[in-house]
């Protein structure tokens, strides 16, 4: 029987949740690294027992973990982040010219096809490449020493790249996204990159549909249909049907398209899924009310999800990287919370119930399905 | 032998109980005693000092035989005190809190 095991980040460890393919007994082990920052964990689709996380600390620095035996027992590895060539500056919050300096890596994706293989995208924004199970890591410089990369800004949270996506197809192709900058795509592995946000309107920056500056919250994109993204935009849902060389907004009748994750269904890319959230100054759901919202046409028609999430007195945010989705028949969506709760729902969304409550702030929330 | 405590988080990743003891050549010092930490545990590369450089990082001290040595030049003797192992050298993660 397929079983499922969910990977979570909180700013106080890790957790791997382990349920079958019922998802409604669930074995909770953790915290791993207990008192760190867990900006994300995930595993290797070409060798699921195979995990990455990204651990960090205002202290200690940065340390990545491996682990061969689906989280049971961890090992660190590589943690020597270096800038490629010359860091050079971008805008710092008051306009001012800012050295590129590394922070934390925010976002691990392994690579389909090798288990050595995989990229970090680390603030201030790079993009990392290991080919020996993470012990080495080399930037990819391109993206960074674009040319626009003198004039972005960093977002609230700092100036990170928090979105990989590696084409299925095209696996010369990847995406990035990076707050503030937008989104770019490379067709050469990484070699060079373009900016992909014609279409994008962002009130607050100078330019409103500026090549560049825009601060992207979330993309993705379902595997078998690779040319069509979604993304979450600070403000805005937006969709692309090109790869990105131009994109529309989906928002529709959503409550607010103020919001931090987004993803697909397993089975059926035209069925995705946001959180709408109040504001950018009020990083909690509209009315109290924690709602999912479902699209089953790619957007600007949305429905609430509601049955099993607290339609009260609820004030929590969900954060960028803590939504995923299984590919059992009925696919399962999982979401993690700032308030330390961790929702799964077994049957596409219909229903919620958490698996736990009282979880450290969740980073992260990512699922393997295991068979 | 040279003794070394490090904060708990430390101690965690290196997977270590208590003080490390550490065989250090003369001259004693804090770069020459890091060295010989990092290389018996090369997961503590880069969680005390930059990779390159070896700048300390912001949030860690270095204290030993009641004195705060970190800003003293990392080439600089260590207390006699400390090349004798009679005071450990602490590494200290800065407290934070209200």
């Amino acid at each position: 029987m397929s079983r499922v095991r969910v990977l979570v980040g909180t700013r106080k460890g890790a957790f791997v949740l382990n349920a079958d393919g019922k998802r409604d007994r669930w074995d909770v082990s953790g915290p791993f690294f207990a008192g760190w920052e867990i900006y994300h964990v995930k595993g290797s689709p070409a060798d699921p027992a195979r995990l990455f996380a990204s651990q960090s600390s205002g202290w200690f620095g940065q340390v990545i973990q491996r682990s061969d035996d689906g989280g049971a027992t961890w090992e660190p590895v590589g943690n020597k982040f270096e800038y490629a060539t010359e860091p050079g500056t971008h805008q710092w919050y008051d306009g001012t010219p800012h050295p590129w300096e590394f922070a934390r890596v925010w976002h691990l994706e392994p690579a389909p096809g090798d288990r050595d293989t995989v990229y970090a995208g680390v603030e201030d924004a790079g993009l990392f490449k290991s080919t020996d199970g993470g012990q080495s890591w080399a930037e990819l410089p391109g993206l960074r020493t674009h040319k626009s990369g003198p004039g972005w800004a960093p977002g609230a949270g700092g100036m990170c790249l928090h979105t990989i996506i590696l084409d299925p197809v095209r696996p010369d192709r990847i995406f990035a996204a990076i707050s503030a900058a937008g989104a770019f795509r490379s067709d050469d592995a990484g070699q060079t990159w373009q900016p992909v946000n014609r279409g994008l309107h962002s009130e607050g920056i100078p330019d409103e549909d500026a090549e560049v500056g825009h601060c992207v919250h979330r993309l993705a994109m379902h595997p078998a249909r690779p040319e069509v993204l979604y993304m979450q935009k600070h403000w805005d849902v937006m969709r692309t049907d090109d790869a990105g060389d131009s994109w529309h907004e989906v928002s529709g009748n959503l409550p607010t398209d103020f919001g931090f994750p987004i993803d697909v269904h397993a089975h059926e890319p035209d069925t995705i899924y946001v959180v709408p959230i109040t504001s950018d100054s009020h990083h909690f759901p509209p009315e109290g009310k924690l709602r999912v919202y479902r699209s089953r046409t790619g957007g600007d028609d949305w429905e609430p999800l509601t049955r099993g999430l607290p339609q009260e007195h609820c004030y929590v945010n969900v954060l960028r990287d803590a939504m995923a989705v299984d590919s059992l028949d009925e696919c399962g969506v999982y979401f993690g919370t700032t308030g330390g709760q961790v929702y799964a729902s077994a049957d596409a969304g219909d229903t919620w119930a958490p698996i736990v409550r009282d979880l450290p702030a969740v980073l992260s929330v990512e699922v393997q399905t295991l068979s | 032998m040279i003794r070394v405590v490090l904060p708990a988080h430390l101690r965690t990743l290196a997977h270590v109980d208590g003080e490390v003891k550490l065989q250090v050549d003369a001259p004693v010092t804090q770069r020459s005693v890091l060295d010989a930490l990092e290389a018996r545990y090369p997961m503590l590369c880069g969680t005390i000092r930059d990779h390159d450089g070896g700048r300390r990082r912001a949030f860690i001290r270095f204290f030993a035989c009641e004195l705060d040595l970190s800003h003293e030049q990392p080439d600089a003797p260590l207390p006699e005190a400390v090349v004798t192992g009679a005071e450990p050298y602490l590494v200290v993660g800065a407290m934070a809190g209200g």
